[in-house]
């Protein structure tokens, strides 16, 4: 489903990327973790297409080339990001917000668009998944939801509109554990066999709870070590400053 | 100073003959005294502060005429309502709306509600060609005093427009509409519409005004509405400014506040070549309160212009300002707001805002807030900022499949949707919203 080849990311004229190649077949999950600063954001960002990188390389998602994409028609090919830190946008609804992209990405795809009523129908029955209030869907998007809110919020969107490649970025961060558990059962309920996710992160916890099928080491730009989830348990326990140095 | 050139002038000179007979005489002599100080004092320029940025030279190289009664078109109240939106309150028999085509009143389109004893709410026009005992003494200093040549020129031309009159402890509870229409057709018309009114002790009213223009019209629209609140009085005031993008629309908003009285404007700027809404507003006793809040959208081949003083001239008044721009394409949009505190305006609380957001490279904005504190013991604060959509947003936004260009229009939407949110006016605030939801492309249909 996704095939990096080779893939170089610059900002400002810094390297953060440099040499990426990942494959990830559909029904796959995917981990990748490393320290901070190794770029594991920039790759999830990149991915979804924010136009801030300089980037070189290939990236096929289902044999199309990514890159030469515009990040909502990546959204409509079935892309999806969910944010490290999720926009605030006071003055647009939530719902408001969802719908217009759901509709965008139907529109896109040549399907009918959904009108007000059903999608109220299809997005109450889409919060009972991550176990959002319904009054999140007429308050603003994201403005004042507390930071577990915003990521129960973020993998709500992901539930809407069904992906079949979720980036998954640092969804963690900033969670308590019950906050954490909600969230990654929420994501398990969508793992399917057509859908990848990419789930990036700076901890092994999440990955009590998203279990992966294969795990990544990203360190200094590169992969530098794969394996299945017991190297996560590894890391957990001898930390990354081994990769570091060697990345180095 | 006078740089004004030839053309409005010379169609100026021809006109001292024809100031109207139909008036008072003490309205003509003064009339004729406000129409010779245009000619002596000139129209203020560039080198004017107030007027720095607006070029006041392009609406005087055009030679307008006054515009006569009559229109171009046919008019039927259902076309009103498109032209201009419709504000109805929830009771139809109070339903009140004067509407006026290139500034003469228009009857037969306009509605009149069922009011209480003693409540006038009348075409200008009329009241002043019946001399009403003791009119002089409650009209005469509006047209005696002049803040410059435009509102001179008002005093001197003005065709028509509306008095309001609350008498003290009255409450209007549906909102009073009047629409300004200008159909001009071929020839380059100006219009002075006048508006007076006269907000008793403790009476409330909202008044809506509409102004607009037919297709791309080119004509000159010279606004002036004088509003006196008594004590305790409470008046909002919305103003629409949609004109056509070929026009010119140069208004004065002057407001006089009693003891205790709350006034309360809120003005939408989209039309116009050049748009200039000029607020004064003045405390003058203890205690006023005075929200100014305002919208303006100039696109390419326009500027719209806001200049703002308010005066606190009495201790303990609050005043509060909250203008908008968002400037697209190569337009250009001003804001020069000014905040005077007397000497004696002691425990004065005054807060001043000004917040732009630029779309295009080439948009432009001119902001200059200013305060000018004479008294000691006052609260004061002002600001003014300039920006550009987030990147982050849109990024977030175009992630989850809405097109760039639905992305900035969502953007610009949430910018604005807190002035929106201001208008209190039901019906008002669905037909703003449309208005400036058409404005930024791809967005149509019901509030975000």
């Amino acid at each position: 489903m996704l095939e990096i080849k080779n893939l170089f990311a610059k900002v400002e004229g810094r390297e953060i990327l440099k040499g990426i190649d990942l494959s990830v077949k559909a029904g796959e999950v995917h981990a990748i973790m490393g320290p901070n600063g190794s770029g594991k954001s920039t790759l999830s960002q990149v991915l979804a297409g924010r136009e801030a990188y300089e980037v070189s390389g290939s990236v096929l998602f289902n044999g199309t080339d990514l890159l030469s994409m515009t990040p909502e028609d990546r959204a409509s090919a079935g892309v999806f990001l969910a944010f490290q830190y999720p926009v605030e946008i006071p003055g647009v609804g939530n719902i408001y917000f969802l719908r217009t992209a759901f509709n965008a990405i139907r529109k896109r795809r040549g399907e009918e668009e959904m009108d007000a009523i059903d999608f109220l129908t299809l997005a109450k029955e889409r919060m009972k998944l991550v176990e959002m209030d319904p009054s999140f869907m007429s308050r603003s998007v994201n403005e004042g939801f507390s930071g577990g809110e915003k990521k129960r919020n973020e993998v709500f969107q992901m539930a809407i509109l069904e992906p079949t490649l979720a980036i998954l970025d640092e969804t963690d961060s900033g969670l308590d554990i019950d906050a954490l558990k909600i969230v990654a059962k929420g994501v398990n309920a969508l793992r399917r066999k057509d859908r990848a996710m990419l789930v990036i992160t700076h901890y092994q916890r999440l990955l009590d709870y998203i279990v992966p099928d294969r795990v990544h080491v990203l360190a200094n730009g590169k992969i530098v070590r794969s394996g299945g989830k017991e190297l996560a348990l590894e890391l957990e326990k001898n930390g990354y400053a081994e990769f570091e140095q060697k990345a180095a | 100073m006078t740089h004004a050139t030839p053309l409005f002038t010379e169609e100026l000179s021809h006109l001292e003959h024809k100031l109207d007979s139909r008036y008072p005489e003490w309205l003509n002599k003064l009339r004729h005294t406000a129409f010779s100080s245009v000619l002596e004092r000139g129209f203020p320029t560039y080198k004017d502060e107030d007027w720095r940025y607006t070029r006041t030279a392009s609406i005087l190289a055009i030679p307008f005429k006054p515009a006569q009664s009559g229109m171009d078109h046919l008019f039927s109240c259902d076309a009103i309502d498109k032209l201009a939106g419709r504000f109805r309150g929830t009771s139809p028999a109070n339903d009140t709306r004067l509407v006026f085509v290139n500034g003469h009143f228009v009857p037969e389109l306009s509605s009149q509600g069922q009011f209480k004893d003693g409540v006038r709410v009348e075409s200008l026009g009329t009241v002043l060609s019946q001399n009403e005992k003791g009119q002089e003494k409650t009209l005469s200093h509006i047209f005696s005093e002049s803040a410059h040549a435009f509102t001179a020129l008002n005093a001197a031309l003005t065709e028509d427009g509306a008095f309001i009159y609350i008498p003290p402890n009255t409450t209007m509870g549906e909102p009073i509409t009047l629409v300004f229409l200008s159909d001009t057709g071929a020839t380059p018309f100006v219009s002075n519409p006048r508006i007076v009114i006269l907000a008793g002790a403790n009476s409330r009213a909202t008044v809506i005004e509409v102004h607009t223009g037919i297709l791309d019209n080119l004509y000159f629209t010279n606004a002036v509405t004088d509003i006196f609140l008594e004590q305790g009085a409470q008046i909002e005031h919305y103003k629409v400014q949609n004109e056509t993008r070929k026009s010119f629309h140069v208004a004065l908003l002057n407001v006089r506040q009693g003891r205790g009285s709350k006034f309360s404007s809120h003005l939408t700027a989209l039309g116009a070549a050049i748009g200039r809404q000029e607020v004064k507003v003045a405390l003058t006793e203890e205690g006023a309160e005075a929200t100014l809040n305002g919208l303006y959208l100039p696109d390419t081949g326009q500027y719209l212009d806001n200049p703002i003083l308010v005066e606190h001239q009495a201790p303990r008044c609050t005043s509060r300002q909250l203008y908008k721009g968002v400037i697209d394409g190569e337009g250009r949009g001003g804001f020069y707001g000014r905040i005077i505190v007397q000497p004696n305006a002691m425990k004065t609380d005054a807060i001043q805002s000004n917040k732009n957001l630029l779309l295009s490279e080439s948009a432009q904005v001119d902001t200059r807030p200013r305060l000018e504190i004479l008294a000691d013991d006052v609260k004061c604060a002002h600001g003014a900022t300039v920006g550009q959509l987030d990147d982050e947003a849109l990024f977030y936004l175009r992630s989850r499949g809405i097109p760039l260009e639905n992305a900035r229009g969502l953007l610009t939407y949430a910018f604005v949707s807190e002035m929106l949110n201001l208008v209190r006016v039901k019906p008002l605030q669905s037909y703003l919203t449309e208005l400036v939801l058409s404005r930024f492309s791809g967005l149509v249909g019901e509030r975000p």
